[in-house]
């Protein structure tokens, strides 16, 4: 008889564990002023941003530091919204999660390569672009591979179930595709002669070409085949804080800034800063 | 029986033909270890520039200055050694309920846990990983952290495993020994708590710790979900140094180290309870099937 | 349950599964028969051969799967250029099934070398009385008997390494738990359906098999 209620005893325990481990309070912002929640999280240093750890020259995670494009723009928002950049929270964010991150309020803002689209805008809000990306190839210097054209029967590598393998696959389905969990097993891949082509946006592969024990090696094709918008995304709820966002951005470009994070990071491996068409941001549907 | 009583203690021809047959092997497994060795040579494997961030800190061109152990495999292997200790001790707990409610008299407790039982032996981790890393948001309405997808899905696995073995452990007690305590009059929880478990665990300990090994080896499922444990780490870092293949090699040292330490100890337990004589010969079984089972459970094969 | 109404969908389960068999059936083999010949490395009079098999348990018995994959393909393809086929798709497979079957093979030897330890002494002293050599000693004698026992834990072995074979998508293999992935991620309001498919798959493949291996050693099981 103990035994049972033993057993018992021990299995509610055991669900219970299961809950506590699962069960993260998802408080919603409350805007009792029509301020945005990020400005009272800004001001007290616990911004939370979801990041790429991955990526050089993006987001990449080298010792216990992100560095990179998407880390200076999640700087200069921070300082806009009122904080102090050298209290900014990262958090490692891979493409599937940045949505439910966001829902859940793991992570406030994603700045993470994270391409503006219908599906996505119906769970969370997207400020920006602050960039404006598109479907590239990376290849060694001495390739003749001029294009998304001359691909057939070659091996072109890119992350499993992406967004770059999808249309690889749809568009030009004589490619033998290689998939990984990361880019950098792609490059290294490309590096040492097995794959013939790495392919996702260009800027992501413009990183890794820039990478010190890369350098000189590969080049980026230079023929986008697709438009990829980078968002910076927040609660969908969250307009106000969208907004603020985009003007943000906005004074980033008259006060150099923008300019400043490009040159800082991406803009090592030579190429000039892009202007940043601010007529084009988002209007931050509620 | 022990491996040399299969042939006879060499004689003098015996022995030369021992030595010439070492010889011969041994020229071809170094002639093969070297094939090996010039192949990675001829990609550049062993350059000083691939193997140099294992013993000392590189100045990245960046001006940064990263160390492959104190920025990523002591941080990962931390990673690994916290979700191997969490998951084996949900797994201990879940093996030791769920062996009980096996042996529950009661139908309708015992059949579920055998179904519960038998359902996540079959399943594969990596499938358990996924469904809580990447459904998890839509099951449980939050997203569960790569830790805990990898704890959870690894306590479901190795505590079903462990069920099993601690089932056949406590079975394999002598008769006698149950009978004797229930003519003494305790009843049946006392008979398990005081009697049997305490018995069955002396046996069950080298199998607990053999199942640490699979735990600690599993954790690198974690890698496919990025928790960031020693494989994921390590790879980062070859990411940051461009040395996949060397990387890969001190990873599995690394892993090897720290397995077959656990391995002689898991050994030494064994020898202990041995020579204790706290096994007889079913008991010995029971290690056995269950040890057998240690690369990743068998269904239905233990019991 | 309706994500397995779209041909796709339904097409991505049956290859996943279809694959994972492939990878399985090829691995066993391999495995079995490299475990069979490390596990006469581990017994034979040869001193070299005996560390040669020591050495190849403790490498594979210790590293995790995913690391021996990985390898196999940045290692093995990459590195040293050992290359099945021109496709890479058939390639990827034929490195996964390398991987798996390395590693597997360590743990064969292990249970047959467990097996042969569980035939009495006396047969091995009567085969040797006998004046029989021994590679006849344990082809004619020893293996068969310890085969009986074996034949438990070989089920186990088959078992787990039809679990295992869900790690080759680590290389891009498209097997099912790379399908899984793929479905949740497209349709993840139907999560539970599809875990569900893909779990009971498994342990539909599995528990027969598992409960095949145990008749079959018990009927093969040697009474002393």
């Amino acid at each position: 008889m103990r035994m049972k209620r033993l057993a018992a005893v021990a299995a509610v325990a055991l669900l219970a564990l299961g809950a506590a481990a699962c069960g993260t309070d998802t408080e919603t912002p409350s805007t009792p002023s029509g301020e945005s929640p990020l400005v009272g999280k800004a001001t007290a240093g616990s911004l939370k941003f979801g990041v790429k750890a991955d990526q050089p020259g993006l987001g990449l995670q080298a010792g216990a530091a992100y560095e990179g494009f998407d880390i200076e723009i999640a700087k200069i928002i921070a300082k806009g919204l009122g904080g102090d950049p050298a209290k900014n929270t990262y958090v490692t964010t891979v493409s599937a999660n940045r949505e439910p991150f966001i829902q859940s309020g793991q992570v406030d803002i994603v700045v993470a390569t994270y391409t503006i689209n219908d599906d996505r805008k119906k769970k969370v809000n997207f400020a920006g672009p602050y960039f404006t990306a598109g479907q590239d190839l990376l290849v060694k210097v001495d390739s003749t591979i001029a294009g998304p054209e001359g691909l057939d029967g070659k091996k072109v590598c890119s992350v499993t179930g992406s967004t770059p393998a999808k249309r690889i696959k749809e568009k030009f389905p004589k490619v033998q595709l290689q998939e990984f969990d990361a880019y950098s097993k792609c490059v290294e891949a490309l590096a040492n002669g097995t794959v013939d082509a790495v392919t996702t946006d260009d800027i992501i592969l413009a990183g890794y070409a820039s990478q010190a024990q890369y350098v000189g090696k590969f080049k980026v094709v230079g023929k986008p085949f697709s438009s990829e918008p980078y968002g910076i995304g927040l609660k969908l709820e969250d307009k106000a804080g969208c907004t603020k966002i985009n003007e943000i951005l906005k004074e980033s470009v008259t006060n150099g800034s923008y300019k400043a994070a490009w040159d800082a990071t991406l803009g090592k491996s030579g190429t000039p800063a892009p202007t940043l068409d601010v007529s084009k941001l988002t209007n931050c549907p509620a | 029986m022990s491996a040399n009583l299969l042939y006879d203690h060499p004689g003098p021809r015996a022995r030369v033909r021992n030595r010439v047959l070492s010889l011969v092997f041994a020229v071809l497994l170094l002639a093969g270890l070297y094939g090996i060795y010039r192949s990675f040579d001829s990609t550049d494997q062993w350059t000083w520039q691939k193997w140099q961030p294992f013993f000392q800190t590189v100045t990245l061109p960046g001006g940064q200055e990263v160390n492959f152990w104190t920025d990523y495999a002591v941080p990962g292997l931390l990673g690994t050694l916290r979700a191997a200790a969490t998951a084996m001790l949900f797994a201990l707990a879940f093996g030791l309920v769920f062996s009980a409610a096996r042996l529950s008299e009661h139908r309708w407790i015992r059949v579920p846990a055998g179904v519960v039982v038998e359902f996540f032996r079959a399943v594969p981790v990596l499938l358990m990983i996924f469904f809580l890393s990447y459904g998890g948001f839509w099951v449980f309405g939050t997203l569960i952290e790569p830790f805990w997808s990898v704890v959870i899905g690894l306590t479901f696995y190795n505590g079903s495993v462990l069920a099993e073995a601690f089932r056949s452990g406590i079975l394999a007690v002598p008769k006698g020994q149950s009978e004797a305590a229930y003519s003494l009059g305790l009843v049946k929880s006392q008979v398990m708590r005081m009697i049997l478990v305490p018995q069955a665990a002396r046996t069950m300990l080298p199998v607990i710790v053999s199942q640490l090994v699979v735990v600690l080896k599993d954790t690198a499922l974690g890698y496919i979900v990025s928790y960031p444990e020693l494989m994921l780490e390590g790879s980062k870092s070859s990411a940051v140094f461009g040395n996949a293949v060397p990387t890969f090699m001190v990873l599995a040292m690394i892993y090897i180290v720290i397995n077959a330490t656990l391995t002689l100890v898991a050994h030494l337990l064994k020898r202990r309870a041995d020579r204790r004589g706290v096994t007889n010969t079913s008991t010995k079984a029971a290690a056995a099937n269950a040890a057998a089972a240690g690369l990743g459970g068998g269904v239905g094969v233990a019991g | 349950m309706d994500v397995f109404s779209d041909p796709a969908n339904l097409q991505l389960y049956i290859d996943g599964f279809l694959m994972i068999l492939k990878l399985t059936g090829a691995s066993t083999l391999l495995a079995l028969v490299l475990g069979l010949l490390l596990a006469a490395c581990r017994v034979s009079p040869v001193p070299v051969l005996r560390a040669f098999g020591a050495g190849w348990v403790h490498l594979f018995r210790n590293t995790p799967l995913t690391l021996v994959i990985l390898f196999c393909f940045f290692g093995l393809y990459s590195a040293v250029g050992v290359e099945f086929s021109d496709d890479l798709h058939i390639n990827n497979y034929w490195l996964a099934v390398t991987g798996l079957s390395a590693y597997t093979a360590a743990f064969v030897c292990e249970a047959i070398r467990s097996g042969i330890n569980t035939v009495p002494l006396g047969q091995a002293e009567a085969a040797r009385a006998l004046g029989l050599t021994f590679t006849q000693n344990l082809r004619l004698i020893i293996l068969p008997q310890a085969m009986r026992s074996v034949v438990a834990p070989l089920g186990s072995i088959v078992i787990a390494l039809t679990k295992n074979a869900t790690i080759a998508g680590v290389i891009g293999v498209p097997e099912a738990s790379n399908s899984m992935k793929t479905l949740i991620e497209a349709r993840g309001d139907q999560t539970i359906a599809i875990f569900a498919v893909f779990a009971l798959t498994f342990v539909a493949l599995l528990v027969p098999v598992g409960y095949g291996f145990s008749a079959l050693a018990n009927r093969l099981m040697v009474r002393r």
